[in-house]
């Protein structure tokens, strides 16, 4: 009879989940799983109701990167018209889309990630957290507030409002950016660099002191995916699909996105609502790859900018094959931000941004549309078919985080292996078991989040789930 | 009506909803300090308080969609002096109600029978994951609220006249406002 160790909820990340840790009966690890609790069924309910309305309505799925679902689905709307988006628009959603990377990113390692690593992963978990950091760390803490505001104030400028934003649509965007709107964006440029060369600075000296973390939160070899440009540099908006493996090598490249089908599958376990995907010609649960911000700098040749090339080039120095240790998301994070700030720089710079050519006007041409881009955290793809009238028939959304999720759930048994002494619990043991899962920032996307009647129950249960013992420990 | 402590405690709650009106919350910017100056951030996304301690103010965002929001509303209830319901999934149900259209099993056999290959199981209601209630409902159709705060999401303005607003002895009338 295995007892089962339960950590509920899972606290910062963005959504609702519990990590069960399954112990023998010599009181050792077995094993362990990530359930992730949200399930709303944007599938479903987006049926019968007309195109037009997916990018306002998928916007729904995630607060944190609405942006990513309104391109996706404005991407894919672009497809049912059977249109070419104006160039300017295009570059809105460029801008925009780097935008959002830059907030979440910065709410992924400033908000939710930096109280561990800057307080440490035994600091008092009433401490750790960005109200303790407002007091210990308060220069810090504000200059990362003052980051994602930057991302955010951009997509308000473009959109008319930071969350949610009634901007993109099928053929380009809906609203013309002014010149001072423009010049607001570029008076934040100087401050972004600095704080984010100053965290990345600060990111790379602390990886010192987790040598542990490092070698136990998630390293281990995976596929990786990632959308690249034809030159092999990193894209975010368009591009063709990637794959490397760990060793670096090029399992498939110039995949089309909106054959995603063809070579991505998606599992269902009764254990999580988020599916598992997983690259198919190596089945499931074999093909188990990583996306997002590692997974992209993996892939990746290059950076299109300069700073942010050197710090690739950097990068790729802690392996000789693909870095496959977890704990380098929080840097390829960062690397990531900087390439956001000079590509947002370059995009402001350009007098075509301005222009009131934001949209292309047709009617329903084609009755199936896919949308792919690049999301904080990985690949995203809209899949939509359509009836004779625009009225959707058919919906599938293939969403980043999911694609993680074997990943994660193999991160979250390594870490609880390692550092996980069932007999002698300390709080410290299960945050890294957590912390293991913040390195990946999922996006529980639209997600629920329980509030645990204890911090942490012990259940004993038989093989079928049936309860045979509670115990609580505080 | 109750008073507010001299440093009082507030939580923030994710039921059925995307986040947004959480991630309007951090769009407060600088002011989250002096938000942090005037009162205390306990049980929330944000932090790493596992438990529910007794609060002042609880913001809940998102709809009651499944077993464990109901249990937990309820918990949370008994454990506030006001609660709020934040954002319009809390407020009416809005986007996390509208698969009340169709039943849970044609929800779910969308999302996992017919998407997925191979099928290992469906979740839904076991001993690890929750189960979907047959009707998603707005927060006041399940426990007493206290003050309503609309939108997809609430603008950060409107949150921090709020709360601030509710922490200085200045509740917003809630008599005659109704939403949902």
């Amino acid at each position: 009879m295995s007892k089962r160790l339960m950590i509920e909820p899972v606290t910062r990340v963005e959504g609702h989940a519990k990590i069960s840790i399954y112990v023998d009966d010599a009181g050792e690890v077995q094993s362990a799983q990530f359930h992730v609790l949200e399930f709303r069924g944007f599938e479903k309910f987006a049926e019968g109701r007309p195109f037009h309305e997916m990018p306002g309505l998928m916007s729904r799925i995630c607060g944190i990167c609405p942006v990513s679902h309104v391109l996706a689905s404005a991407k894919a709307g672009d497809q049912l018209l059977g249109v070419e988006v104006p160039s300017p628009a295009v570059k809105q959603r460029r801008l925009v889309n780097l935008a959002q990377l830059l907030q979440s990113h910065a709410l992924s390692f400033f908000h939710l990630s930096s109280p561990d690593l800057l307080l440490g992963m035994d600091a008092p978990p009433e401490e750790r957290n960005l109200f303790g950091l407002i007091e210990r760390e308060p220069e810090f803490i504000r200059s990362g507030i003052r980051l994602r505001q930057f991302g955010q104030r951009i997509i308000e400028l473009c959109g008319g409002k930071r969350i949610h934003p009634s901007w993109g649509a099928p053929g380009g965007v809906t609203q013309v950016l002014v010149s001072e709107q423009r010049d607001e964006i570029a008076s934040w440029l100087p401050e972004a660099y600095r704080t984010v060369t100053s965290a990345l600075e600060r990111m790379k000296r602390l990886t010192e002191s987790f040598p542990a973390e490092i070698a136990a939160m998630g390293a281990f070899p995976t596929l990786f995916l990632g959308t690249v440009n034809e030159d092999g540099s990193a894209e975010y908006y368009d591009g063709h699909i990637r794959i490397v493996d760990s060793e670096g090598n090029t399992v498939a490249d110039k995949l089309d996105p909106h054959r995603y089908h063809s070579y991505l599958g998606e599992a269902s376990e009764e254990w999580s609502f988020v599916k598992f995907p997983y690259y198919k010609p190596m089945g499931y649960p074999t093909g188990k790859y990583r996306v997002g911000p590692l997974a992209r700098l993996n892939v990746a040749d290059r950076m299109s900018t300069p700073l942010a090339n050197r710090e690739l080039r950097e990068f790729k120095q802690l392996s000789v094959g693909a870095v496959c240790e977890s704990f380098y998301y929080h840097q390829a994070r960062l690397i990531e931000m900087l390439h956001a700030v000079e590509m947002i720089e370059e995009l402001v710079a350009d007098p075509e941004l301005l222009s009131p050519h934001v949209r292309a006007k047709a009617g329903l041409n084609r009755y199936e549309g896919v949308g792919s881009c690049e999301a904080p955290r990985g690949t995203l793809f809209h899949h939509y078919q359509v009836d004779h009238g625009g009225l959707m028939t058919k919906v599938n959304l293939l969403i980043a985080t999911s694609q993680n999720n074997l990943a994660m759930n193999e991160a979250v048994e390594q870490a609880a292996r390692r550092f996980v002494s069932p007999g002698n619990l300390t709080e410290g043991m299960l945050n890294r078991v957590e912390a293991a899962i913040r390195c990946f920032d999922p996006c529980l996307s639209c997600s629920t989040h329980a509030i645990g009647q204890m911090p942490l129950r012990i259940e004993v249960r038989d093989r079928s789930g049936r309860l045979l013992e509670q115990v609580a420990r505080g | 009506m109750d008073r507010i402590a001299a440093r009082p405690r507030i939580a923030t709650v994710w039921l059925g909803g995307c986040s947004g009106c959480h991630m309007s919350f951090l769009d407060l910017d600088e002011r989250l300090i002096t938000l942090a100056e005037k009162a205390e951030i306990c049980a929330s996304p944000l932090t790493d308080i596992k438990g529910f301690p007794p609060v002042d103010v609880t913001l809940v965002e998102g709809a009651v969609a499944n077993s464990e929001h109901l249990e937990h509303i309820q918990h949370i209830r008994q454990h506030t002096k006001y609660l709020v319901a934040f954002g319009d999934c809390a407020v009416t149900g809005n986007v996390t109600a509208m698969r009340n259209l169709f039943s849970v099993d044609d929800v779910l056999n969308r999302a996992y029978q017919e998407t997925a290959s191979p099928v290992v199981g469906v979740p839904s209601g076991n001993h690890v994951v929750p189960k979907l209630l047959d009707r998603v409902r707005p927060v006041h159709e399940v426990v007493k609220v206290d003050y309503f705060l609309p939108g997809c999401p609430p603008h950060a303005d409107e949150i921090f006249a709020f709360v601030a607003g509710l922490l200085d002895g200045n509740p917003p009338r809630s008599d005659g406002r109704r939403f949902g």
